[in-house]
């Protein structure tokens, strides 16, 4: 951050030239081993920017170049100028595709916190035993590959698998029969790999809670016990608004999860049935090798890349009230 | 209100929901071993069937070169960012920032079709390097913060003897940042092992360089739905990962939680 404010003033300081040496004189004096070149330290970031700028920024760059462009891959490509973007919002199964991805973010994103909260508003009124325990176990699927969490979770929705058969036992004592193939179902797919990420995001939503819950002054919690505020009251009170911060760390990362969520997709439904759960992350793969339209593919790639940054940054600001 | 009533209520609320999150992980277990009468016969065909001792040396070996590689360059770079004051740090800074929010999904497809012209696709090169790249924006980000976090005070030691700053990075700030660059080693060996779509895009012809989670996909394709043995392939390529979660499970959570927070 200082660096920042230093630069800053060194463009407001750019017409009287002697208080711009001084500024200079000084930051040498602070910051920079006697002998030593400032600009060592281009040296040492090098060999990293090299690297990230040829095979990150560079894509990323050349990513907005192919957006403006039609081609298949192969012969030559066409200028098309925005229609690539505009395609993005009116193609049927493109829209569709962003539509899924709001679905998830509920998901993948509201549903865990909110799940988390109650766990963690429970919680935050006696000391657990064995809390590492619960974390570890609680936090274990955000470590697992998402191609075997997704294998694993197609044997949980299979024909005979466990979902099925707990709903044929409840089948048998009268209740109807709800029993379907939950990842080949049009109404059903969408929920059933949202779910999945309802799994996985409970444990880091709730282990970011637990530990902000921990830096919480007991005080608090006391004083509301000793105004009479039942469970309810003590988490509204003192619990949530001790937990903005993690609140917004859980949001970000979730919403990221919703947004890059192609392994799941491709492993568990390939999108379907039909477009059921088509999603951006899996129609930038399929639009480009599927289908040949490479532009398009890069063009929904770059729209998630603002989706996403878009995102995080509203959750920084609407939860954490920065720069407002 | 009883608190012991509400100790064991509590308590049961954990235990149903680690028992949720084991759930299909023990299914997994119990699928591929065909428990309780333990026969690994399954686990010996998906092994042999799927190709998996040839994956795993393959995610080995991009994993180790991706993580040492982008370590070294991260600790450099994290160095220069967090403890020098030099002209454009801040945009540099900023630069690496920007990486930790673009999706593989964005930059996956000009990558293919640049690679391919460049004739690596369908290498190890084609497979590390943009995983390197990938790693360094997290890297640096973290190993700034570590070197930031660094009491000036080491550093003016380390000057007053006479050291250079290459010196003074990996003979004083080295050693003291083993946590902090652990944890860094951890996180970018578990995303490069996980890494699904880079791999798919990228080995799309060479059978023997697919990774561990490439090789179980199309090992599902060719047993859809032979779920004991999907699942004891499933367990091989998660059982590294989980193996080293367990021991340093700290590490892991809080490393993963740091990433959203910015300054």
């Amino acid at each position: 951050m200082t660096t920042v404010e230093r630069q800053k003033s060194r463009k407001t300081g750019e017409k009287p030239p002697g208080t711009r040496a001084e500024r200079r004189a000084g930051g040498r004096v602070r910051t920079r081993a006697p002998g030593e070149s400032r600009n060592i330290g281009w040296l040492y970031a090098l060999p990293a920017l090299l690297v990230y700028g040829a095979f990150l920024l560079w894509p990323l760059a050349r990513g907005v170049q192919f957006s403006f462009y039609n081609w298949d891959g192969l012969g030559t490509a066409t200028w098309a100028g925005l229609s690539n973007y505009t395609t993005t919002w009116t193609d049927p199964a493109l829209r569709g595709s962003f539509g899924h991805l709001l679905i998830l973010v509920v998901f993948y994103s509201i549903l865990p916190c909110c799940i988390a909260f109650v766990l963690v508003a429970a919680m935050s009124r006696t000391k657990i035993r064995g809390m590492t325990f619960f974390r570890t176990v609680l936090f274990l699927p955000q470590v697992i590959a998402m191609v075997a969490v997704a294998v694993a979770w197609q044997w949980v929705y299979s024909a005979d698998g466990p979902v099925n058969t707990v709903l044929g036992w409840l089948h048998d004592l009268g209740l109807p029969d709800w029993r379907h193939g939950w990842l080949g179902d049009f109404t059903f797919a969408l929920p059933a790999v949202g779910l999945v990420g309802t799994w996985v995001e409970i444990g880091l939503a709730f282990v970011l809670f637990m530990a902000g819950v921990q830096r919480i002054p007991r005080e608090l919690y006391e004083a509301a016990r000793m105004d009479g505020a039942g469970p309810v009251r003590e988490f509204f009170a003192v619990t949530l608004p001790g937990l903005r911060r993690e609140l917004a760390v859980a949001l970000t990362l979730t919403t990221t999860m919703s947004i890059r969520n192609f392994d799941l997709i491709y492993m568990a439904t390939g999108g379907g049935p039909g477009n059921a759960t088509k999603v951006p992350a899996y129609e930038v793969y399929n639009r480009t090798f599927n289908t040949g339209e490479v532009g398009l593919g890069c063009a929904i790639g770059i729209t998630m890349a603002v989706l996403l940054f878009a995102a995080t940054t509203a959750i920084g600001r609407l939860v954490e009230g920065k720069g407002a | 209100m009883s608190s012991r009533r509400e100790l064991i209520f509590n308590h049961a609320i954990l235990t149903l929901f680690a028992v949720i999150a084991l759930f299909p992980m023990l299914g997994v277990a119990v699928k591929a071993l065909q428990l309780p009468g333990l026969d690994v016969s399954t686990f010996s065909t998906a092994w042999r069937d799927g190709h998996f001792a040839t994956y795993l040396r393959n995610s080995v070996i991009v994993t180790s070169v991706t993580v040492v590689v982008s370590g070294v360059l991260s600790i450099m770079a994290g160095f220069a960012l967090g403890t020098m004051r030099f002209r454009g740090a801040s945009v540099l800074f900023l630069l690496f920032l920007a990486g930790l929010t673009i999706p593989t999904e964005t930059i996956v497809v000009p990558l293919y079709f640049d690679l391919r012209s460049a004739g690596l696709d369908n290498s190890y090169a084609g497979l590390i390097l943009p995983q390197v790249a990938m790693s360094v924006a997290f890297g640096t980000f973290w190993m700034r913060a570590f070197f930031r976090s660094v009491p000036p005070s080491l550093l003016e030691a380390a000057r007053i003897d006479g050291a250079s700053s290459w010196t003074t990075l990996w003979r004083v700030l080295v050693p003291v940042g083993k946590p902090a660059i652990l944890t860094m080693v951890l996180l970018t060996s578990m995303w490069t092992w996980n890494e699904f779509l880079l791999p798919l895009v990228i080995v799309n012809s060479d059978e023997g360089l697919r990774t561990a989670p490439l090789g179980l996909s199309f090992f599902q394709g060719a047993h859809k739905t032979d779920y004991p043995l999907l699942m004891a392939g499933a367990l091989i390529i998660a059982a590294p990962v989980i193996a080293v979660y367990v021991f340093l499970q700290r590490q892991f959570i809080a490393g993963m939680l740091s990433g959203a927070i910015k300054e």
